[in-house]
Parts: structure tokens; sequence; C-alpha cells
């Protein structure tokens, strides 16, 4: 028999830890995605900021970074979360392969949602006389909000997975807890019931993300 | 008065595809003066939106100027060039509403790109919304209106730092004839009340008739063409604008209609410009009974009709005429007298 008695204060543990891997990495991500993704979408060519060099550095770093296995990232930017982070080992550490990686996710469904912004709309700011700066924040970034939020809405879904990656090499978090108390102590319930806390947190984002998003689009 | 709007060699290339390079503006000298609405009109790719949209600058001549209300474009800065925009209202075919702005924040937008306080945003918005007829809509958002909603809003939109200039991109391309005459009749008080400066670029005769003072035609870059409406419709000089004016008026049968006419009717088929003129219709009128009465030529009306434009007539009538060649040749005589007079080949 399971031990909940033992075991549920380290479950809400982890729950926390989670909570609190999840929470930064969005935060950070979530903005600096943002960033990236507005700097992809303006550099390109006919864009706002057309630049070329920048462009095609953002963009290939993009695509370099992305397709790598996340539980390999962690270990190859090794060296660069030792500088960041001071060390390699806990949850606090692996915020920082966990904020770079969705970054570079963010980064890109960012510009694919502003890509498909009417480019009417932004013809329509600049011959009113809007700057490039104010069309992006005024016009292109609420113009896109719906499927903004759609898309962070699924970020969130592969940060919580990230999160439990980034939990088995020493983030702590509920994926370290189902596969140390769980897998490795053949506690099939264990791992039942963390699966649950999981999909409750995803299906509560998904629901609040589709929420905003209609209201987003009702218009 | 001097032009508000003045093009000098005005000219702009792309790269095309491939190197190549394309001249969408080709030497264009053009003078539109204060209070005028004035047409463009050519067939599609001829360069007409890349021409207008020089005027508020969303394009630079490659060479050449363009001075708007005495500024030259090419030499403003970011400050220069948003003053520029705040005189220079834009509307367009597809209306390009913030989606996620009401009908209030649409309009309202460009007030806050000039800088003006909340108080005086919602004076302004109010008496806009008014102006255009859509003041209980100032709170929705532009999907729940129709397409003469969405132009009005546009409209409104445009004249907010009440510019002295309104461009017109087929803005009622995509609207059914009633409502074009709606989004019409709203511009042309624009043009009267206002004494705002409009530059409509259209296909469409209903525009050009019912608002257009002057119209420029453009063929491959260059304005081939231009005049007060009338005479550039009423007797078009270029090949170019020939072939427009016939396609949009569509009052000479040609093609498939000619052939059809030859079949049911026996005789020569005439064409005869009505025209401006004291009498040109009753002199037509009294050559035919002359005509019919003395020589036994019979007049039988196929084809054509006339329109007003500019408050004068235009269009043309076409006859088959049947009786004795040298009688019938008379009768020709005798109109291209009055008129001109074209007979199908
Ligand atoms: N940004 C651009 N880059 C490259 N070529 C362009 C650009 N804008 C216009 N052109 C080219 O310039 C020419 C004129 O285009 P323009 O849009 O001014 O024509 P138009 O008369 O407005 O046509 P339409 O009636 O179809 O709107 C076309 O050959 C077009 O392909
Ligand atoms: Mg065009």
């Amino acid at each position: 028999m399971t031990d909940w008695g033992t075991l549920a204060p380290i479950l809400w543990l982890s729950f926390q830890q989670t909570v609190y891997m999840v929470f930064w990495t969005m935060l950070v991500a979530g903005l600096l995605g943002l960033g990236l993704g507005v700097a992809l979408y303006t550099t390109r060519r006919g864009g706002l900021l057309q630049n070329a060099p920048v462009f095609h550095l953002l963009n290939v770093l993009v695509n370099i970074v992305r397709p790598i296995p996340f539980i390999i990232f962690i270990t190859a930017i090794g060296p660069l979360t030792l500088l960041a982070m001071g060390t390699t080992i806990g949850t606090r550490s692996v915020l920082f392969p966990m904020a770079a990686m969705a970054t570079f996710v963010i980064g890109r469904i960012v510009e694919q949602n502003l890509v498909a912004v009417d480019p009417g709309v932004v013809e329509a700011a600049r011959a009113m006389g809007a700057g490039r700066f104010r069309i992006i924040w005024s016009v292109l970034v609420p113009e896109a909000l719906g499927p903004l939020i759609l898309g962070y809405t699924f970020i969130f879904v592969v940060v919580v997975d990230m999160s439990a990656m980034a939990g088995y090499v020493g983030g702590g978090g509920l994926g370290n807890f189902a596969i140390s108390y769980g897998y490795q102590q053949f506690d099939w319930a264990v791992t039942l019931v963390t699966v649950l806390v999981i999909i409750v947190v995803v299906q509560a984002a998904q629901l609040l993300g589709n929420r905003l998003a209609r209201r987003a689009l009702r218009r | 008065m001097p032009p508000v709007i003045s093009f000098r060699g005005a000219t702009k290339t792309f790269a095309g595809p491939r190197g190549a390079e394309v001249r969408a503006v080709d030497g264009v000298d053009l003078d539109i003066a204060p209070g005028e609405v004035a047409g463009v009109i050519g067939y599609s790719g001829a360069g007409k939106s890349t021409l207008v949209r020089m005027v508020n600058a969303l394009e630079l001549p490659t060479s050449g100027t363009v001075t708007v209300a005495g500024r030259v474009t090419g030499t403003l800065g970011e400050r220069g060039l948003r003053e520029l925009r705040a005189d220079v209202g834009m509307i367009f075919q597809q209306f390009n509403l913030f989606s996620s702005r009401t009908v209030a924040g649409n309009v309202g937008y460009p007030l806050r790109i000039a800088g003006w306080s909340r108080e005086q945003r919602r004076d302004r918005v109010r008496e806009l919304l008014e102006f255009v007829g859509i003041l209980d809509k100032a709170r929705q958002y532009p999907a729940q209106l129709s397409g003469g909603q969405k132009q009005r809003v546009g409209i409104a939109r445009a004249l907010a730092t009440s510019p002295g200039i309104l461009l017109a991109d087929e803005a009622t391309s995509a609207l059914d004839p009633e409502t074009t005459q709606d989004v019409l009749a709203l511009l042309r008080r624009v043009n009267a009340e206002l004494g705002t400066t409009i530059v409509v670029i259209t296909h469409e005769m209903e525009v050009v008739s019912s608002i257009c003072h002057t119209v420029a035609v453009m063929e491959r870059g260059r304005v081939i063409e231009q005049g007060p409406v009338y005479d550039v419709f009423a007797d078009p000089r270029a090949p170019a604008t020939r072939r427009f004016v016939h396609s949009v008026l569509r009052d000479t049968p040609s093609g498939a209609t000619l052939a059809r006419l030859r079949e049911h009717f026996p005789g020569r088929l005439v064409t005869v410009w009505v025209r401006a003129g004291s009498g040109a219709r009753s002199a037509l009128s009294d050559v035919l009974a002359t005509h019919s009465a003395g020589h036994g030529v019979r007049s039988t009306i196929v084809y054509g009709g006339i329109r007003e434009l500019a408050e004068k007539p235009l269009g043309s009538i076409t006859f088959a005429l049947t009786g004795d060649d040298a009688a019938v040749d008379a009768l020709i005589a005798d109109l291209r007298r009055h008129t001109r007079v074209e007979e199908a080949a």
C-alpha cells in the first residue's frame, strides 16, 4: 500500500516546485519571447524595422535551438547555466535552460501570429502617422491578441512538460516526484495521481486560455 | 489658387523579380487644386495606388518631387512625416479598421497619435460619428458592422485630425451599388462642407460621374491624359483612354453585340455621339426626320444610351440605316456636321 501520509507533503512540495518553475519560465520567457517574436517579424524583408543581418541571425539561432530535445539542451548549455545561475543543480538553476528554450519557442509562435495580422491595418496606422514602435504595441500586438493568448496557452503546456524533464535532472517538481516515488518504486498509484494533478493543471490553463482568447476575439 | 498637391517628374521604381526594375510611376507631372475632387483611373497595375501613396509619403519618389501643402515629401523627418500624415487622411477598399478596437477606438486612434487628451478625443469622436451618421455604433466592434458602416468608420477615422486632403483607394469597390451611392454622397458632403481635397482611385464610372471634378488617366506608370471629367470622357484623346472610356460607358456595341445586331438588322450600323452643346440632340432628330421624309432613309435605334456627366449629356446612339446607299451617305454627312459619327466596319 502507498503511504500517502508520508507522500502527500512531498507531492505538495513537488507541486509547488513545478508551479515555481512554470511561473518564472512563463514570466521571463513570455516577455523575452514576445520581444524575440516582434524582432523576427519586424526585421524581416519589408518589415517595419527591416534589417537583414539581424533577422538572419535571429532566424538561424531559433532554427538551431528549437529542434534540440530539451533533455539534451539542459546538459548542452550547462556551462552557460553555471555562469548565469551560479550552479547547475536544483530547481532554481533549471530555470535558465527552461526560460532559454521557451523563449525560442515563444518567439517563433509570436512571429507566426504577427505575420497573420492584416498588413492593411499596419498600413492604415502608418498612414495616420503612427511611429513604428507605436504600431508594434498599439496595433500589431492588440490585433494578434486572440491567437497570441492561444499560443501562450499552448506554450504553457509545453513548459509544464519541460518542467517534468527538468525535474529528472535535478529540478524537482511533479516530474521528479512521479519518477522517484512512482516509477522507481513500482508504485503505479503514485504515478497515476501525479499524472492526474498535471492533467488538472493543464486543463485549467487550457480552459482559461480559451476563455480569454474568445473574449479577445469577440468582435 | 496654387495646387495643394503637385507631382513633378515623380517616378517610383521597385525592385522586381530577378533584379528587374518595375517602374510603377514614371515621370508624372500632375497638379491638384485645393477643394478639388480628383479621380485617378486606369487599368490594373497602371500605378494608381503607388501614385496616390506618394501623397502621404507611404512611398517616396525614387526621383522627381511630390509637394503636398507646401511640404516636399522626400525631405521630411519623423516629425514632419507625422504632421504631413495628420493633414492627409486615407481610406481603403478593405476598410482596414482595427478589429481589436471599438468604432470609437478606431476613430480616436489618430487623435491619440496627435496627442489629444481623453476628453478632447471623446468630444471629437462624437462629432465625427455624428457627421458620418453612425453615432449609435460607437461601442461596437468592426466585425459587427456592415460594409457601408465600416467605410463610414474609415471615413470618420480619416477625417479625425481635420486633414485638408483625403485619399481614397477604391473606397467603394467592396460595396454594393446602393451603399456605394451612400458613401459617395458622404464624400461629396466632406468635399462641400469641409472643403477637403479628395483624391479617388476608381474603376467605377459611378464614382467618377458622381463626385469627381477632374480625372487623370494612367497607363504603365504615366498620366496619359488629364483634365475636367467631362472633357476627358467626352473627347478622350489617347487610345488607352478611349478604350477605358468605352469599357466603363459601354455605350457602343462591339464584338458579339455587333454581330448580333447585324444578324437582326439589315442596313448600315452607325453610331452617333451625343455630347454637350446647345441643340445637338434636336439637330440629330431634325436630320433624321428630313432624310426619312425626303430620301426614304429608314433609321432604327438599335443600341446606346445617354447619361449625364458633370450635368452635361454624354453617350451615343447606334442606328441601323436602310435605304439607297447614296442617300445613307448623305445622311451620315449631314450628321457629321453636328457631331461625331462612326460607322461599324
Ligand atoms: N511594393 C512593391 N514592390 C514591388 N512592386 C510593386 C510594389 N507596389 C507596386 N508594385 C508594382 O507597381 C506596379 C503598379 O502597382 P499599383 O499597385 O500602383 O497599380 P494600380 O494601378 O493601383 O493597380 P490596381 O488597379 O490593380 O490596384 C505594378 O506592376 C505592381 O506590381
Ligand atoms: Mg491599386
